[in-house]
């Protein structure tokens, strides 16, 4: 089959590999009909995420269709399936999963006591997405193996099409938990950092779970205007507005009640000094981060309130305003999302026509083309939000 | 603290540190070279893994210099050395095709040996001024997991002799013998196997069993499994203890924990016996039950492309690329991780 494998920093390539087979009794194979590439992807593309090794297939958000169910998931899997298959690899069995907690998951990381070296404690598996997260091969590429097949997909039986449902793999439950960590209560006011996919449907949840305002912040006039027209959203071009007294003027001098960090490790900062001073120190490793919008999140939020960081991050984080944090008793919450908690219910909610989350695709292109498809999302080229691929193209 | 403690354990201990900090720093800036210099494939995960490595190094080096008392953090270092000596020997072993690799990696495996010996000294010398380090016998291992299950299942799983081996990777089988005796195979290098008789000692069905070998077998050794309620209805907390004695004492098991992970080398049986019981302390324990909860939990055991063999600390160091492999590539990697292992 064919398949978009990380070759270095900067290089993909599609090529042949061997198709997947299962290997576990609880495994299916998936034969794909759509892929998407993902915010989380850049921090592979451009090398910042350690442990990945030269020939990995990328890719952990994809849909499609039931080829091949292992004796341990033929219960609830049938061949013929149409399923859209959550990022983080959970066995539904131990307690975090019982607790809901699927990204934490105790049973699907191989390399947990590699992760444990690093994070102290292991994480769950992930497709596609460093050999930190297990090693699994991701879901760019014309199939892929699943395991936990019997609990992890979610079943499509309606006509909704690939791109009404595609996004429940990650980026629709990661914004929607990223606005329900923030415990929103009715007259808050949300800001967002990062109009990119996740940050979009960030603004959209928290609208659905009640915020008053939300505050869309990046650089990108495009990104900016989607999330304006698409989701009602004031904003903020960081570029050209000094975002905490803008954020204060618009609050009544209050701050964010809550405040979500949809950028993660390679945020950009607009003073060269900063953004030099981060990039030299993520250059050498000696920090594993720029963390210019998670510094800003936090000294915004408003006196108790909530900053939730949904934003991916690796490793160290450097001038972490933690008398900001602390003094002002701030909530931080975060976390890989919990997708399987999610889907269900924003399934229901797509069925109903609650959420439309086609509205951030902005290109379509063959799984071919998935080299310059990064290329093109990188550098937010074209107006480029959210990529989708099609493997059979 | 005030404790007297003679100058010269002093001067080594802050030698070392300055070296565990100057190692650091240089596997933290340039992983490339030192997987290079110590004839590593400069592989992503291997060169990732030097950083890792180098952090650990800086924080013991930190650690011994701000302590006036350094024997922890000194122990810190003869694990860690233990632990790169280990990687080293992987290396050996996947590259013994290219001679000046193997030279290389040969001279760093003597060099980091050498500052093993001054490690083992200077942690010595700082216990005989100070205190003991704590849980630091070379023989006794242990480690615990919690299992979402109930005491009386998870004991029954463990009970269970004859499946020992599906999650002790070292183990090629357990035979029950009869009136609380078994028969056990363990896999060492080169093919061969080590066999001894073991009896159990002691079992309370869902809260303990153990056993011992039996007199006069070619290993002494005995273990203990625990079993307890977690707090708050979270399944049960199992806490193993292994413990063997190695033929030649404490230095012979050292000493064959350095050579004995290269296949083909052993044959000495120490070194049999510290390939099987050995890798970093108390790791292969933790693998086997992160393992054994696998099993218990979910029914299988999690592998990856990347990672076929499934949970196992060494596998670290020589992942494979995480894309779908030929029909008989992923049932040969099982099947080696539950021979002898790469
Ligand atoms: N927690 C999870 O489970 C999860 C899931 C998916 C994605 N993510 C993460 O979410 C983040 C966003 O993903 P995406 O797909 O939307 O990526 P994206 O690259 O499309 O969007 C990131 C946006 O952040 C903006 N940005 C950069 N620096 C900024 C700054 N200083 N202030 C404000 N905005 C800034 C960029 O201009 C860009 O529009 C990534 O870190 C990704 O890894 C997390
Ligand atoms: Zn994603
Ligand atoms: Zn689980």
């Amino acid at each position: 089959m064919k398949a978009a494998c990380w070759m270095g920093a900067h290089r993909v390539v599609v090529q042949e590999v061997p198709d997947p087979k299962i290997i576990n009794p609880r495994d299916a194979v998936v034969r794909i009909t759509s892929t998407a590439i993902c915010g989380s992807d850049l921090h592979l593309y451009d090398g910042y995420m350690p442990t990945m090794e030269k020939g990995d297939v990328l890719g952990h958000e994809f849909m499609g269709e039931v080829v091949e169910v292992g004796p341990g998931a033929s219960s609830t899997l049938r061949v013929g399936d149409r399923v859209v298959v959550p990022f983080p690899i959970a066995c539904g069995a131990c307690l975090p999963c019982e607790r809901d907690l699927y990204s934490l998951c105790e049973n699907s990381n191989p390399n947990a006591a590699m992760a444990e070296k690093v994070f102290g404690f292991p994480t769950a598996g992930i497709f596609g997405y460093s050999h930190l997260t297990g090693g699994y091969a991701g879901g760019q590429a014309q199939y892929a193996r699943v395991p936990f097949a019997d609990i992890g997909p979610l079943k499509i039986e309606s006509d909704l099409s690939d791109e009404q449902v595609l996004f429940l793999s990650d980026i629709l439950p990661t914004g929607y938990m990223g606005a329900e960590m923030c415990d929103i209560e009715a007259g808050d006011v949300v800001a967002v950092w990062g109009a990119g996919a996740v940050g979009q449907f960030a603004v959209a949840s928290a609208f659905l779970l009640g915020a008053e305002r939300v505050i869309a912040i990046d650089r990108f006039p495009y990104r900016l205007e989607m999330a304006r027209t698409n989701t009602g959203a004031e904003v903020i071009n960081y570029e050209d507005t000094d975002v905490n007294q803008a954020l204060k003027e618009m609050t009544g001098g209050r701050g964010p009640d809550a405040c979500i960090d949809a950028v993660g490790m390679e945020a950009h900062h607009g003073t060269g000094v900063i953004q030099a001073y981060d990039r030299v120190k993520q250059a050498v490793r000696l920090e594993t981060e720029r963390p210019h919008a998670l510094r800003q999140a936090i000294t915004s939020c408003r006196n108790g309130g909530v900053v939730s960081v949904i934003g991916v991050y690796g490793g160290f984080v450097d001038k972490f305003p933690m008398g900001s944090v602390m003094n002002r008793s701030i909530t931080i919450r975060s976390g890989q999302c919990h997708v399987q908690r999610y889907m269900r219910p924003l399934l229901e909610r797509i069925e109903r026509g609650e959420i439309d989350p086609t509205f951030i695709v902005t290109h379509r292109l063959g799984l071919d083309e998935a080299p310059a498809g990064y290329e093109t999302f990188k550098h937010k080229e074209d107006d480029c939000v959210k990529m989708i691929l099609d493997p059979s193209a | 603290m005030s404790v007297p403690h003679d100058g010269q354990a002093v001067r080594l201990a802050q030698g070392l540190g300055w070296l565990s900090i100057a190692l650091g720093i240089s596997q933290l800036a340039s992983p490339k070279t030192a997987n290079r210099l110590v004839g590593v494939q400069p592989t992503r995960v291997n060169r990732d893994l030097m950083r890792l490595v180098g952090v650990r190094e800086l924080v013991a080096g930190i650690g011994i210099l701000s302590r006036r008392q350094p024997s922890g953090f000194l122990w810190a270092r003869v694990g860690g050395d233990a632990m790169d000596l280990a990687l080293l020997g992987n290396a050996v072993a996947s590259q013994r095709d290219t001679h000046r690799d193997t030279r290389r990696t040969g001279a760093a495996a003597a060099a980091v040996a050498a500052v093993a010996a001054l490690d083992v000294v200077a942690a010595r010398r700082s216990v005989a001024t100070g205190q003991a380090p704590e849980g630091n016998t070379m023989e006794a291992r242990t480690a615990a997991i919690t299992i979402n299950a109930p005491s009386e299942t998870v004991y029954a799983s463990w009970r269970d002799f004859e499946g020992l081996p599906t999650f002790m990777y070292h183990l090629e089988s357990v035979q029950p013998t009869g009136d609380g005796r078994s028969h056990w195979v363990a896999k060492a290098p080169g093919g061969t196997t080590i066999e001894w008789d073991a009896e159990v000692t002691d079992d309370i069905p869902g809260e303990r069993i153990a056993w011992r070998s039996v007199e006069g077998a070619s290993v002494r050794n005995e273990g203990s499994v625990r079993f307890a309620d977690a707090p708050g209805g979270q399944g049960t907390e199992v806490s193993v203890e292994l413990a063997y004695s190695p033929p030649g004492g404490a230095v012979g098991s050292l000493v064959a924990k350095l050579f004995g992970e290269e296949p083909g080398q052993g044959g000495a049986v120490g070194s049999l016996v510290a390939k099987l019981f050995g890798e970093e302390p108390g790791q292969q324990i933790s693998d086997d039950l992160r393992r054994f909860k696998q099993l218990v939990e979910t029914g299988e055991i999690a592998r990856s492309e990347g990672s076929p063999w499934g949970s196992r600390a060494k596998n670290a160091a020589h992942q494979k690329d995480a894309h779908p492999r030929e029909d008989g590539e992923i049932r040969a990697a099982i099947d080696e991780e539950q021979g002898v292992g790469p």
